[in-house]
């Protein structure tokens, strides 16, 4: 299954241009600065935005073609607002049953119980939505999109209206909603950290155009668009968890082209991790040091070199199917005279893991 | 007996007049009022004014177009007649038709206030868990409006309690069918009956006041539950 688009929308001076496919399952995120079409585009998917000239398919369902427009609420999708937006007059239990009751599938009911429980509200059910905090209010916002049993779920900056401490408590909530579910999730958001926590894909929107898209741990170190050039340039690298120092309390977790020992909770054997790296934690070394303090230190081939003033450069490095990004000063580079498609060594100082 | 069995009756039709007035232009001025609060028309304006004329228009101008096409010669009077209706000038039923037109406004606007306040998202966030626009309608608009709803009852019931130059044109003042307690009151003051104007006056204004104060009350209860 995949979601085909094609949307020109005009309003006023601004106008979206959008005609892509999106993958159907997984999470992508809608990326961009405010004012690029983001929620436009998310509006115009779930139908509360008409698009004149429109197409969207939906795996084999067409929700808007030439003769068709299928109103907002014979749409499946599950949409979350940037406010909560629960219904005043309504219980939480109330707010969230309204959709539950208007669709006819039997199985919807463990799906709700479920994301009662993944989201952690079932002590809130009885309460009005003016006794929730912003986060409780959220997390109903979430369980009751979902209690609709969507075949699409669509986020709006969830997590926009609320504040750091109440972002870092939801963020794992979302993470199990997303896994558990299997169907996919747009997500926009213009915050890079929950974009390299949550997203699988990435739809770079500016202006109402498409820049890029692509799997996220591609479209992070592409030289050719701007996130690999921002200060904070990572690389994101999906692992697998294969071993456990319980001493030490470092996990060993293999990927494409090598290995990583991080410092970490006790991980399942065999179970996938998100790794990021930083490109200014990378650095270059001409020869595999011994006697360092430093862990990780793999085998990379310069891949590209760009300048990016007179004092620093960006390396992408790719180690088989892996890359990473290393943010070092001109005068090193010189120095070590590095070229494109040199076998080097990347000493990375941290590794985090995500989720 | 202090207060005669003409003035109760007077009483009477006048509390009846009120409340069907009332439900009368609940039923109408709903859609109206939704209308009126979602449409992008951009003639909406000249509806509204037409809605909001009775609040500037003397009363017995109302009521002189009103008993006019009320009659058996005017448009509505000869509409009903042709479709073997008893004529409406001088009936109940004309009284609540001009009611109706005179309270408009106060039922109306308050409603449409009340559904504009509510905005757009309550109801974008019903249609995505699936509810159609009526469904829309009766379980999120119309809930969300309840404030709304409890001062549009009171402002027509109250204003329609209070009516006298239409009702004058239209109802011919006719005792025990037309007749309501604010001309019977003009009626004894102009005998100089000043008692029992003083009964019935005092029984209007207690009836008012006890109204208010319940309607009010329940409000209260139901605003603060929500800051």
């Amino acid at each position: 299954m995949s979601i085909a688009l094609r949307f020109h929308i005009q309003r006023g001076e601004f106008a979206l241009n959008i005609d892509t496919v999106i993958p159907g399952s997984g999470v992508t995120a809608i990326f961009g600065p405010s004012g690029s079409g983001k929620t436009t585009l998310l509006r115009a998917i779930a139908g509360l935005e008409y698009a004149e000239d429109g197409h969207l398919k939906v795996g084999d369902v067409v929700w808007q073609g030439n003769n068709t427009f299928l109103p907002t609420h014979q749409r499946k999708v599950g949409y979350v607002f940037q406010e909560p937006s629960l219904f005043s007059h309504l219980t939480v239990q109330g707010n969230i049953n309204y959709g539950l009751k208007r669709i006819k599938d039997e199985s919807s009911a463990d799906v709700l119980q479920n994301a009662i429980n993944l989201l952690g509200i079932e002590h809130l059910l009885q309460r009005m939505p003016w006794q929730l905090s912003g986060g409780e209010q959220q997390r109903v916002a979430i369980a009751r999109a979902l209690a609709t049993s969507p075949s699409m779920l669509l986020l709006d900056e969830p997590l926009a209206a609320l504040g750091d401490e109440q972002k870092t408590a939801i963020l794992p909530y979302l993470e199990s909603v997303y896994k558990t579910l299997d169907i996919p999730v747009l997500y926009v958001s213009h915050s890079r950290d929950e974009v390299a926590r949550l997203a699988d894909h990435l739809l770079l929107l500016d202006n109402g155009e498409i820049k890029a898209c692509g799997p996220i741990s591609e479209m992070f170190t592409a030289m050719n668009l701007p996130l690999a050039h921002q200060d904070n340039a990572e690389s994101i690298i999906e692992a697998s968890v294969s071993s456990f120092d319980e001493q030490f309390g470092l996990a060993t977790l293999a990927f494409s082209g090598g290995q990583f020992l991080v410092a970490s909770a006790p991980l399942n054997i065999g179970s996938t991790v998100r790794l990021q790296v930083l490109a200014r934690d990378v650095s270059i070394t001409l020869e595999p040091q011994i006697n360092t303090s430093i862990l990780n230190i793999i085998a990379v081939t310069i891949d590209q070199i760009v300048k990016e003033s007179s004092a620093q450069m960006t390396l992408r490095l790719t180690a088989d199917n892996t890359v990473l990004l290393s943010k070092i000063s001109c005068k090193s580079a010189d120095d070590l005279n590095l070229k494109k498609g040199a076998q080097v060594y990347a000493q990375v100082k941290t590794a985090a893991i995500l989720i | 007996m202090i207060i005669s069995e003409q003035d109760l009756t007077a009483l009477w039709v006048t509390i009846k007049l009120a409340s069907v007035s009332t439900l009368v232009l609940l039923i109408i001025g709903t859609p109206i009022a939704w209308w009126l609060s979602r449409s992008q028309w951009r003639f909406k304006f000249i509806i509204e004014a037409i809605i909001a004329l009775p609040l500037i228009l003397p009363p017995t101008v109302l009521g002189f177009y009103l008993l006019i096409s009320l009659g058996p010669n005017g448009p509505i009077g000869g509409l009903v007649s042709l479709l073997g209706g008893a004529p409406l000038a001088f009936t109940f039923t004309g009284l609540v038709i001009g009611s109706v037109f005179y309270s408009m406004p106060f039922v109306v606007q308050p409603l449409q206030n009340a559904f504009a306040s509510i905005g757009n998202r309550p109801l974008e966030v019903a249609a995505t868990l699936r509810a159609s626009p009526l469904d829309r309608f009766l379980t999120i608009a119309v809930p969300m409006a309840k404030p709304g709803f409890i001062t549009a009852s009171v402002l027509g019931f109250a204003h329609t309690l209070g009516e006298f130059g239409v009702v004058l044109m239209i109802g011919g003042n006719i005792p025990g069918s037309t007749q309501v307690a604010s001309i019977a009151i003009y009626d004894h003051v102009e005998a100089l009956e000043y008692g029992q104007a003083h009964w019935l006056a005092g029984s209007l204004l207690l009836f008012s006041f006890l109204l208010l104060i319940i309607v009010y009350g329940a409000n209260r209860r139901y605003t603060v539950a929500q800051p």
